[in-house]
C-alpha cells in the first residue's frame, strides 16, 4: 500500500533502567526493516570494539555522544518506522533522569503509551509512576509489555500474577484502554511475530496490536475551535485567517463567532492552498475566509455559536514543573495556549502530586520534575476547555519571563467556584488601555517575610450583629502576636472612598466591589485583612470570594436576629429605621441574604464576645494561622 | 479512511504548515535556508502552500560553497525567478577565493569554513533570528533528540543536553538578545515521506536525483563522479547512477541506480538497505561527527 492511504500512529514508550527499552525498540525497527545496513555496521563497529558478543541493539537509539560515553539515555528521541499500513513515529523516553518531565513532553503528542515491565522485577514504583503519567495526559491506550519472559522460563503464571497486580493499582486512575503482553524484546518473541515459545497467549504480538490501534482518539471532533495563527491579506481582494483546527470540524456556510470579540459571522471557504475544501477537520492547517469583513486577529479563535468554550481570568489547571527555577507563586509567567501568549500568575498550589503513591502532599511551589494541582489567574481573559474534553484547547505552557525556558505544562481542570460566568454581560471588563501586570514582589515573598499567609476574612451580617465588635477584638490580638493586619470598615469607606454612593441596591454592589479591591491589594502585601460590612447580597459577596484564591478567603456570617439587633441598636439606627427615617435600612426595610455555607457561623443572640472570639480563634488554628 | 482520518502525507503537510506560520507570526526577522536539495524543493513547497495566496514572508538564503553540481546552479536559478519568493545567496568569500577545498584542507575543516561559518556570518550580516531548514530526524542519530524550535546560543551553538521540552503543538518561540532559533518543519519525515510528497505535489527538484550513465571511480561504495572537481585515483568505469542527496561535488558521491522517474526512486527508496546519507563524506569521519558538526552551528 502506498503511504498516501497509511496513517500516522504516535507512541511513547517509557521504562525503568535496564528493562530493555532499546532493545525492544531496536527489535521493532530491526525486524520491519528500519535500520539500514550502514547503520548497523556502525553499531557493530561499537559492539566489537566495547568487546559485546552480540550486536547491541540498543546503541541504534543513543544519539548524543554524552550518551554513549556514559551509556543511558538522557533525552526524548524519536524514531520512525513503517509498516504496509501505518507510519509510527516513537516518542523514546528515558527512565531515569528528568523522567518526569521527559515523559510528560512525550505523552503529550501520542496515541498510545507502551510501559514495559521487567518480568524478574515485577512492578516498580516507576512503573506505577508511568500509568499515573499516562493517565493524567489521557493518553487514549496503553499497552504494558512484560519484558524478559525469556528469563522466567515463559511462565504464564509469572505473567498472570504481574497482570493482576498492575490492574489492582491501575484501577484507581482513569485509564480508558489497557492490554498486557508478555515479550521477549531480547529474542524477538511477540515483538513483531507471534512466539511459539508462550503457547498459552492468545493475544496479538506487539506489532500486531498496534497496527490495529485506532488513531482518532486524542483528537476532539465534536466541538470547532479554530486558534487563528496568522491574517493572510496579500491583496485588497483577500483576506483569510490562517490556523490549525484544533479540533471539531466546519463547512462553508456555517456560522462561526470570534473570540473573544463575540462578532459573528459565517464561513465562505476552507482552503488549502488554492484548492477549496468541503470541510475543514482537526488537525487540518487551512485557511478560512468569512462572509462578512470583521475584525480578527492572531490568538483570537473561531468557534460556533452554540458549542462555546469557557472563557475564563481564572482556572485550576494541573502543572508539571520543567524549569530548573522552582514555580514562585506571585510571578509572571507567559502563559502560551493554541496562538495565544498571554501573562500569568500562579496564586496558589492547593498541593503536590505524589507521582509514585498518587497522593497529595501539601506544597507552596513545584521543583523541577514535580506535579501538583494550581490555581492560574491571567491578565485578560482565555477561550479553553477542560483538558479532559479538548487536549488541543485544555493544554498550555508556562514560558519563565526572564529566560524563555519552558517551565511548565498545564492541564486545564476547570473553573471551580470562582470564574466568570460565560455571558458577555458577567465579563468584568477591565479599563481600556490599561495593561495588567504582575505585583512587583510576589506575595509568596511578601508572606514569607510577613512569617504567616495573607488572609481575609469577611464578616458579614446585621448591622449590630456584632462584626465590628468581634473583628476588632480579633485584629488586636493578631496584631499583639506580630502580623500584618488590616481591618477595612463600613462606615470607615463610606467616609472616603465611597462617599459618593448611597444605600440602593446599585450602590450597595459598587461599594463592596470597591471594598473587595481594596482588600485585595491589602491581601496581595501579605496581609490578614478583616472586612466588616453588613453586605447584604449574595452576589456581592462572592464577587469577592472569586477575588482571592480559594482557601484564602473566609466567609463570617455574624448571625443575630433583627429582635436581638434591634435590641442591642448601640447607634439608635434601628430605631430612626423604624420610624421610617432611615430608607432601604437592610433587616428593616431592605432585604438581608442569608449566606448559604459561609466558612463560619457565629450565632450572637445569646453568646459574649469572648466565647465567640475564642470561636473564631479555634478556625483560625484549623486554617494554619499561629493564634 | 473514515471522515476524521488523515492520511500520513496530509499529517505531516499539515504540521509542516502550522510550523512554518508560527515562525512567520512570532520571528522577528526569519530565513528559511534553502540547500536547493529534495527537502528544501518540499519545504518551500509548503511554504508556498502556507501563506497561499500571498508571497513567502520570508527570504530564502542559500549557503554556497561554489562547489555545487552545475544542476544545481541551474535548478537555483529557475527558483529565484518566482515572483513570491526572494531569494539571496551567501558564502564564506575569502575562504573560497583562497581556494579552500576539502582535499587541501580536510574535509572538516572545509566544512566548517564554507558552510558552518560562513551560515553563521551570513545569519549575523542580515541579522536573522529565526533560521528555518530542512533537516530530518530520521536521517541521522544526533538528530533523533532535535527539537522542532531549537535553541541556539548567541555563539549559534547547540547544546544537547539542555534543550526545551517542546509539548503538544505549543511551541515555545522566545529568545533572548543574541539567541537564535533554527526550526525544522520536516522533523517527522522520512525519505519515503518526501519522494512520496514530491510525487503527490509533482514537485520539481534538481534533475541529476535521476540515474543516468556516468564515469565514476569506486571507492567502497560510494561512486566518485569524474570530472567533478575530485581527483579520484582507480579505475574509471562507466555506470548508471544516480545522487541519492545532495552536497558538494568534492564531497558527495552517486550511487549505483536504475531509477530515472520518481516511481523508480520511490521503489528503490521503499527497499533501501543503506540510509541516504551513505554518499555523504562527512558523516563518516566520526561516529560523533554530526553532533560536533551541529554543536558548533551546523545546520
Amino acid at each position: 500500500m502506498e503511504t498516501q492511504e497509511k496513517s500516522i500512529l504516535r507512541v511513547v514508550t517509557s521504562g525503568s533502567v535496564d528493562d530493555g527499552k532499546s532493545t525492544l525498540i531496536g527489535r521493532m525497527l530491526y525486524e520491519t526493516r528500519s535500520i539500514f545496513e550502514d547503520q548497523l555496521e556502525a553499531v557493530k563497529r561499537t559492539s566489537e570494539r566495547r568487546g559485546q558478543q552480540e550486536v547491541d541493539l540498543a546503541l541504534l537509539l543513543d544519539g548524543l555522544s554524552a550518551e554513549r560515553e556514559q551509556g543511558i539515555t538522557i533525552d526524548v528521541a524519536y524514531r520512525y518506522f513503517e509498516t504496509p499500513t501505518r507510519k509510527y513515529i516513537l516518542a523514546d523516553c528515558p527512565g531515569h533522569v528528568q523522567y518526569t518531565r521527559n515523559m510528560v513532553t512525550g505523552a503529550s503528542s501520542a496515541d498510545c503509551a507502551i510501559l514495559l515491565i521487567d518480568a524478574r522485577n515485577g512492578i516498580l514504583t516507576q512503573s506505577r509512576r508511568h500509568a499515573f503519567l499516562v493517565s493524567l495526559l489521557r493518553v487514549p491506550r496503553m499497552v504494558v509489555v512484560i519484558n524478559k519472559m525469556d528469563q522466567v522460563g515463559f511462565s504464564r503464571e509469572v505473567f498472570e500474577r504481574l497482570v493482576a497486580e498492575y490492574r489492582a493499582f491501575v484501577e484507581r486512575l482513569d485509564l480508558p484502554d489497557i492490554t498486557f503482553i508478555p515479550v521477549s524484546a531480547l529474542r524477538g518473541d511477540n515483538v513483531v511475530m507471534r512466539s511459539a515459545a508462550m503457547p498459552w497467549y492468545g493475544g496479538p504480538s506487539l506489532l500486531q496490536h498496534l497496527e490495529a490501534l485506532p488513531t482518532t482518539h486524542t483528537r476532539n471532533l465534536v466541538d470547532f475551535r479554530f486558534p487563528v495563527q496568522s491574517v493572510l491579506r496579500p491583496n485588497q481582494d483577500f483576506r483569510g485567517y490562517a490556523g490549525r483546527i484544533a479540533s471539531g470540524a466546519i463547512r462553508p456556510g456555517e456560522p462561526v463567532l470570534v473570540l473573544p470579540s463575540r462578532v459573528e459571522s459565517r464561513i465562505k471557504e476552507v482552503l488549502l492552498a488554492e484548492k477549496s475544501l468541503e470541510e475543514g477537520i482537526a488537525g487540518q492547517s487551512v485557511v478560512l475566509t468569512l462572509e462578512d469583513n470583521v475584525d480578527v486577529s492572531r490568538g483570537d479563535m473561531l468557534v460556533r455559536p452554540h458549542n462555546l468554550p469557557l472563557q475564563t481570568k481564572r482556572f485550576e489547571a494541573v502543572l508539571s514543573w520543567m524549569g530548573e527555577a522552582p514555580l514562585e507563586t506571585g510571578c509572571a509567567y507567559l502563559l502560551r495556549h493554541g496562538t495565544r501568549n498571554v501573562k500569568a500568575v500562579v496564586t496558589r498550589v492547593y498541593h503536590a502530586i505524589d507521582v509514585d503513591t498518587l497522593r497529595r502532599t501539601p506544597a507552596e511551589t513545584l521543583d523541577l520534575n514535580g506535579i501538583g494541582k494550581v490555581e492560574v489567574e491571567l491578565a485578560s481573559p482565555l477561550a479553553c476547555d477542560p483538558f479532559k474534553a479538548n487536549r488541543a484547547t485544555g493544554s498550555f505552557i508556562l514560558v519563565d519571563a526572564m529566560t524563555h525556558c519552558t517551565a511548565a505544562a498545564g492541564l486545564i481542570l476547570g473553573t471551580a467556584g470562582t470564574l466568570e460566568s460565560l455571558e458577555p454581560a458577567a465579563l468584568p471588563e477591565a479599563s481600556p488601555n490599561t495593561v495588567w501586570s504582575p505585583w512587583n514582589i510576589p506575595r509568596g515573598a511578601r508572606e514569607r517575610q510577613a512569617g504567616h499567609p495573607g488572609q481575609v476574612l469577611w464578616f458579614t451580617g446585621l448591622s449590630g450583629s456584632g462584626k465590628s465588635t468581634l473583628a476588632r477584638a480579633l485584629e488586636r490580638r493578631l496584631f499583639e502576636r506580630g502580623q500584618r493586619t488590616m481591618l477595612l470598615d463600613g462606615d470607615q469607606v463610606r467616609h472616603g472612598l465611597c462617599r459618593d454612593l448611597g444605600f440602593s441596591p446599585e450602590d450597595r454592589s459598587e461599594n463592596i466591589r470597591r471594598v473587595g479591591e481594596v482588600a485585595r491589594l491589602f491581601f496581595e502585601a501579605g496581609h490578614i485583612v478583616l472586612c466588616t460590612f453588613i453586605s447584604p447580597y449574595a452576589e456581592d459577596r462572592d464577587t469577592v470570594r472569586g477575588l482571592i484564591p480559594q482557601g484564602r478567603f473566609h466567609e463570617v456570617h455574624v448571625d443575630a436576629s433583627v429582635e436581638t439587633c434591634t435590641r442591642r441598636d448601640p447607634n439608635g439606627l434601628y430605631a430612626k429605621a423604624l420610624r421610617g427615617e432611615i430608607p432601604q435600612f437592610t433587616g428593616i426595610s431592605a432585604p438581608y441574604e442569608q449566606p448559604g455555607s459561609p466558612e463560619l457561623r457565629l450565632e450572637t443572640d445569646n453568646v459574649t464576645p469572648e466565647a465567640l472570639l475564642a470561636q473564631l480563634e479555634a478556625y483560625l488554628r484549623c486554617c494554619g494561622l499561629k493564634i | 479512511m473514515t471522515r476524521f482520518q488523515m492520511t500520513c502525507l496530509q499529517q505531516l503537510e499539515a504540521e509542516a504548515i502550522h510550523i512554518l506560520r508560527e515562525v512567520a507570526a512570532t520571528a522577528r526577522n526569519p530565513v528559511m535556508l534553502y540547500s536547493v536539495g529534495k527537502d528544501s524543493s518540499v519545504i518551500l513547497h509548503l511554504a508556498k502552500k502556507a501563506f497561499h495566496p500571498g508571497p513567502v514572508p520570508f527570504p530564502l538564503m542559500h549557503v554556497d560553497t561554489g562547489y555545487k553540481f552545475p544542476e544545481m546552479y541551474a535548478f537555483r536559478e529557475e527558483v529565484a525567478k518566482d515572483p513570491l519568493l526572494r531569494v539571496i545567496v551567501e558564502g564564506n568569500e575569502p575562504w573560497i577565493a583562497q581556494g579552500c577545498h576539502p582535499v587541501s584542507h580536510g574535509v572538516d575543516r572545509c566544512c566548517s569554513l564554507l558552510k558552518t561559518a560562513a551560515l553563521l556570518e551570513a545569519l549575523e550580516k542580515h541579522g536573522f533570528d529565526v533560521a528555518i531548514g530542512g533537516a530530518r530526524r530520521e536521517e541521522e542519530k544526533s538528530r533523533a533528540k532535535e527539537r522542532i524550535f531549537s535553541l541556539r546560543d548567541r555563539h549559534g551553538q547547540w547544546d544537547p543536553k539542555n534543550q526545551r521540552p517542546e509539548l503538544w503543538d505549543l511551541y515555545n518561540t522566545g529568545i533572548k538578545e543574541g539567541e537564535s532559533l533554527r526550526v525544522f518543519p520536516l522533523s517527522n519525515w522520512t525519505e519515503l515521506d518526501v519522494w512520496q510528497y514530491i510525487r503527490q505535489e509533482s514537485i520539481p527538484v534538481v534533475p541529476i536525483y535521476f540515474a543516468q550513465v556516468r564515469k565514476v571511480v569506486r571507492r567502497g561504495n560510494i561512486l566518485i563522479p569524474v570530472g567533478l572537481g575530485v581527483v579520484a585515483e582507480g579505475e574509471v568505469e562507466e555506470l548508471r547512477c544516480r545522487f541519492r542527496s545532495l552536497g558538494c561535488m568534492p564531497c558527495t558521491g552517486a550511487v549505483a541506480s536504475d531509477a530515472t522517474t520518481l516511481d523508480g526512486i520511490l521503489e528503490e527508496v521503499a527497499v533501501a538497505r543503506k540510509s541516504e546519507r551513505e554518499n555523504r563524506v562527512i558523516d563518516l569521519t566520526g561516529d560523533a561527527s554530526m553532533e560536533q558538526k551541529k554543536r558548533e552551528g551546523y545546520f
